[in-house]
């Protein structure tokens, strides 16, 4: 049978304790998620929250090809977190993978929590945290924002091809030295498609709806760990 | 742009995306794939057993001959079951937050 894997990982590939481990991990940071976003999202974070999901979940299906016959594809991770904020942009991405894994067999169950920390939880707070954190310290006009978008997205698939290697390599399955150059050197094309995707889909936003783009260059300071409640009824910060 | 003409417009290139565009998607083996069979642990998988259980597995959608067209309607029910599940999620959230156990925060 042919299944189009990605970088999820299939079930066989990790151990039971690094899969159990990884379950562990994913669903407390699926929690703290969930009490973040009960404090934070707005009357338009909850539609955002639908459509970004569709949009990741549509676009992770476009594999493109990238070096040596090998094809690779968009994560989102990124996005969601520069448009949602990293917490919600937690759930999306859980929301994805786990559908991914269930109705599709993309991804293994057993390896589902590895799933969402690699390809979900460790994009979305690292790429958040790279341009919430370029936002505040250089303040970087149009160009310089989306560049550093794109850093933070290539960023978020190598953190995420470097977490896959590791928990193989814990797992017994091949060990780090052999695994991790090749990942990581498929991964470093992969993600420059990765930058390329986001840094249009942010642009986009930017052009049509500037306001819900919660981590941009042209509002008031992001705050990392829970993006600032927009009052219904206020409509728009004095500038 | 009104908030519903956004949210219209970009699911509505979502679901195209999902359902058109994905079925001519590169077929090669993916960045994890590739290093599995060139390293020979890619016969570890027991993906077959995941399959066994999932409606539609690899993105094929079930009774559907035509690779290309079971795959772009997997696409097409995919997007618009994570956007169902994931507005339901939003939605649920922002319910909490109004009960009075969460309000008296302010």
């Amino acid at each position: 049978m042919h299944l189009t894997l990605a970088m999820h990982i299939p079930d066989g590939f990790l151990s039971g304790q690094v899969a159990a481990a990884t379950a562990v991990m994913a669903t407390l940071v699926v929690a703290v998620a969930l009490r973040i976003a009960d404090r934070s999202i707005d009357e338009h974070q909850a539609p955002l929250l639908g459509v970004l999901a569709a949009f990741v979940f549509a676009v992770q299906m476009l594999n493109f090809p990238v070096v040596g016959g090998t094809s690779g594809h968009f994560l989102g991770a990124a996005l969601a977190a520069v448009l949602l904020g990293p917490w919600l942009a937690c759930l999306v991405m859980t929301v994805v993978v786990t559908t991914q894994a269930l109705a599709f067999a993309d991804g293994g169950i057993g390896a589902l929590g590895a799933n969402v920390l690699n390809m979900g939880v460790l994009g979305a707070l690292l790429g958040g945290l790279i341009v919430a954190g370029a936002v505040k310290v250089v303040r970087p006009n149009h160009t310089l924002y989306l560049a550093v978008v794109g850093v933070g997205a290539w960023v978020a698939v190598m953190a995420g091809a470097a977490a896959t290697s590791i928990e193989l390599a814990l797992s017994g399955t091949i060990p780090l030295g052999t695994v991790l150059p090749p990942m990581l050197g498929v991964h470093a094309f992969i993600g420059i498609g990765e930058a390329f995707i986001t840094i249009v889909a942010v642009s986009g936003v930017l052009a049509a709806r500037p306001d819900l783009v919660a981590i941009g260059c042209g509002r008031p300071l992001p705050v990392v760990l829970a993006p600032p409640r927009r009052h219904p009824g206020v409509a728009e910060e004095a500038s | 742009m009104p908030p519903r003409l956004f949210v219209a417009i970009a699911l509505a290139l979502s679901i195209g995306l999902g359902l058109a565009v994905s079925p001519f998607a590169s077929s090669a083996p993916d960045g994890l794939q590739s290093v599995a069979v060139k390293h020979a642990f890619a016969d570890r998988s027991t993906a077959g057993a995941t399959a066994a259980r999932a409606p539609a597995p690899g993105y094929a959608f079930p009774g559907v001959r035509d690779q290309r067209l079971a795959r772009g309607l997997a696409g097409f029910a995919g997007t618009l079951a994570v956007f169902a599940i994931s507005m339901g999620l939003g939605a649920l959230i922002r319910r909490r937050r109004w009960t009075p156990a969460t309000t008296h925060l302010s």
